[in-house]
């Protein structure tokens, strides 16, 4: 199964390396590992997927929380909160299919964030599934290119 | 006041209580070892970096303080890294500085450069590269704080030369620390406490597994109160042996791979296990399938990692050892008498007992540690290399005190040994301090000689000299048919005579009857070390043995 961990961490040179070592020598997978600079300039807060079971997930984040520059590491896979990732798609686009594209572009409410004579750049905002499905409805069109961000995540209300 | 990064740097030493620190100069040092030269910090010159690395580790282990190592940049610094992968592995106190190149050179591949921080980052507690001079004061104190608190383990600062060189108007304010993410560890949950109460209260054959961590908590004497309470049988690690008196008739012995039959049995039997201070290394449990098939099981440790890493425990106990046991055994119905449990365990004492066969037409090396053990009285630091003889010690020496057998547990670093005696006879000049080593081992960091004949160190080298690998004959012969791939060591130097080229004495030892007045006359000898070259028997084994990944009560050896 695959957990969020919201991790809150020390904004060093250093510490993402820190992590990034943890998860590999300890053999656990990272699905995504996004990182960025919060509202205090001193602290950096990580969205990390894992996949794993949940002793493999009590393994991570009591590891993590060795970490001397770890403070704190929320699983926020069961709590209620909000995740976004955003995904830029480069697809052909012969002027014939425009049209078809812009639509699908409407409905998912992404934008076109830039055109070419054959192809066009789409941006995204939204959960997993979303991108997801975006990307198969572009499939037929022919994607280029696609990038994904990772999830950032944040739990709902006062709480943090 | 106008002071220089070393400055800082000496003042951070002595803040810390550091009185003598094992390095190695070079290039990258050089302000630092200016600063040295005039300093009252007493230095220990090794003769590789690797020494300096356990000799410091081995200066913790036997005072319970920091160890101190300094190494310059580049292969110096790298030199160290078996050292603090050792001291990692065994949660050792250690801080390692290494220089470095200056700060505009870092990252363009120059001389001497290596990227310490980097490669030791799975391998040490914490680290840091000090880029500005200000960091400094701050850093030094927090590398102490963090490699003696919680669970222990050792800490690298690498030092860039023009930061040590620089200077600053330095303001003797209180230093500030900055972990917020680092929080002391100390009381436990209190109802877990009254739940591993109540379960010691009701088990009729419970047991407790000891390990290290029982010594860095200095809690000896809870666990020997804790057991004598209630007449509680003790097993312990590699690592836990002197944690529970030797001589104790509680104590069954170590388990695992080279435990005794009692220790293992017990195991097995019991309905009880009161794991302390441990971390069911995979040469303690063998199969973790049926490890303690019986069982519940009470894990008390300081690192929530790990519990639950290996073995799933019933009753879970994050906290500092001796605080916990502190907790638990005011709340504990003490026990006298003896049950049948007690009567099983006396039964397989008496049935499987440590033997090997006495021979009088060779030595065996299980005799020669019988015999140090004697003469000695039980009083000696016992360091040992990695391999059989270490193993024949832990079984055959009798460890009454925590802090007295120093050995490389969970890295198992062939060449501990001789630095790490280096280490502990700096530690306490006054202890007889003794290196029992292999053949092979010995020669991995025999330039520590060196170190020990300028110091004036009566360490006492004695080799169980049988011309081979012997642990990994061992494992050629019982599971790959007798196949001795490269482990014939017979090409070897005179040891006697190298000793002697040190400046140390040499001895040489062919008969048991020899053993005792070589020993004797080795412990009057107080201004140099000595090495006795013990030729034992070739392909003597230890045992009992499980095999890797077998069950605790499946042991391979005489009678077993």
């Amino acid at each position: 199964m695959k957990h969020t961990l919201s991790v809150t961490v020390d904004n060093h040179p250093g510490v993402l390396t820190r992590v990034a070592t943890l998860f590999r020598r300890r053999g656990y997978n990272i699905d995504s590992l996004t990182v960025g600079r919060t509202e205090d300039p001193a602290i950096s807060r990580m969205t990390i997927v894992v996949d794993g079971d949940e002793s493999i997930l009590e393994q991570v984040t009591k590891q993590l929380h060795k970490l001397i520059e770890v403070y704190k590491i929320l699983d926020i896979t069961s709590e209620p909160s909000v995740d976004r990732e955003l995904a830029l798609f480069k697809v052909k686009s012969d002027p014939q299919v425009r049209g078809e594209i812009m639509q699908i572009v409407d409905i998912f409410r992404a934008h076109i964030v830039d055109i070419g004579r054959k192809s066009l750049v789409i941006e995204v905002t939204g959960d997993e599934s979303k991108i997801s499905a975006l990307e198969d409805s572009l499939r037929a069109f022919g994607i280029i290119e696609m990038v994904r961000t990772g999830k950032v995540a944040m739990i709902r209300g006062y709480k943090g | 006041m106008r002071l220089t990064g070393t400055d800082i740097f000496i003042k951070g030493l002595k803040n810390e209580g550091v009185d003598v620190i094992f390095g190695y100069p070079g290039g990258g040092v050089l302000p630092i070892y200016d600063g040295l030269y005039a300093s009252d910090i007493r230095h220990i010159l090794v003769r590789h970096e690797q020494g300096a690395a356990h000799a410091a580790d081995a200066y913790a282990r036997v005072t319970g303080k920091v160890g101190v190592c300094l190494a310059t940049s580049g292969p110096g610094a790298t030199n160290l890294v078996t050292g603090i992968a050792n001291a990692y592995m065994d949660s050792i106190p250690m801080v390692a500085f290494t220089g470095q190149v200056t700060i505009p050179l870092i990252g363009r591949d120059a001389f001497q450069e290596a990227d310490i921080t980097g490669i030791t980052l799975p391998i040490t507690k914490h680290n840091y590269l000090v880029k500005n001079i200000r960091d400094l004061p701050r850093i030094i104190k927090e590398a102490f704080f963090i490699a003696r608190t919680n669970r222990p383990g050792p800490v690298v600062v690498d030092l860039p030369k023009d930061v040590m060189a620089q200077e600053i108007d330095f303001l003797d304010d209180e230093i500030e620390m900055s972990l917020r993410g680092y929080r002391i560890l100390k009381s436990a949950n209190t109802g877990q406490v009254l739940a591993a109460a109540k379960a010691i209260d009701e088990a009729a054959r419970p047991l407790i597994y000891a390990g290290g961590g029982v010594i860095s908590s200095e809690a000896s004497s809870e666990l020997t109160e804790l057991a004598g309470k209630m007449q509680i049988p003790v097993v312990t690690t590699l690592m836990g042996l002197g944690c529970f008196p030797g001589t104790n008739p509680l104590f069954l012995g170590m388990l695992g791979m080279h435990g005794t039959g009692a220790a293992n049995y017990a195991v097995s039997e019991c309905d009880l296990l009161i794991a302390i201070g441990v971390r069911f290394d995979d040469r303690v449990t063998g199969n973790l399938n049926t490890f303690a098939p019986h069982a519940r099981v009470i894990h008390i440790d300081i690192d929530a990692a790990e519990i639950g890493k290996n073995v799933g425990p019933h009753i879970p106990i994050v906290g500092d050892v001796k605080q916990v046991l502190s907790e638990v055994i005011p709340r504990l119905k003490e026990r006298g008498g003896q049950t049948s449990w007690h009567e099983q365990l006396r039964s397989w004492k008496e049935n499987y007992p440590l033997g090997y066969e006495s021979r009088e037409d060779c030595l065996m090396p299980q005799f020669v540690i019988e015999k140090i053990y004697e003469i000695t009285e039980g009083k000696a630091i016992i360091t040992t290399e990695v391999g059989q003889h270490q193993m024949w010690t832990a079984q055959y020496y009798k460890f009454d005190k925590p802090r007295t057998f120093v050995t490389s547990g969970g890295l198992g670093t062939m060449g501990f040994g001789l630095p790490a005696a280096v280490g502990a006879q700096v530690a306490c000049p006054e202890a007889t301090v003794i290196d029992i080593a292999g053949d092979g081992s010995i020669q991995m960091n025999i330039q520590e000689m060196c170190t020990a004949v300028e110091q004036k160190l009566p360490i006492i080298i004695c080799i169980m000299n049988n011309r081979y690998l012997g642990m990994v004959r061992q494992w050629q012969e019982l599971f790959y048919d007798r196949r001795y791939s490269f482990v014939d060591i017979e090409h070897q130097p005179d040891f006697v005579k190298l000793a002697e080229a040190y400046g140390a004495v040499g001895m040489r030892v062919a008969k048991p009857s020899e053993v005792e007045p070589a020993l004797r006359k080795a412990m009057e000898i107080k201004d140099r070390p000595t090495m006795i070259d013990f030729r034992v028997e070739r392909e003597a084994n230890v045992y009992p043995m499980v095999p890797p990944g077998g069950s605790l009560n499946a042991m391979l050896g005489e009678g077993m």
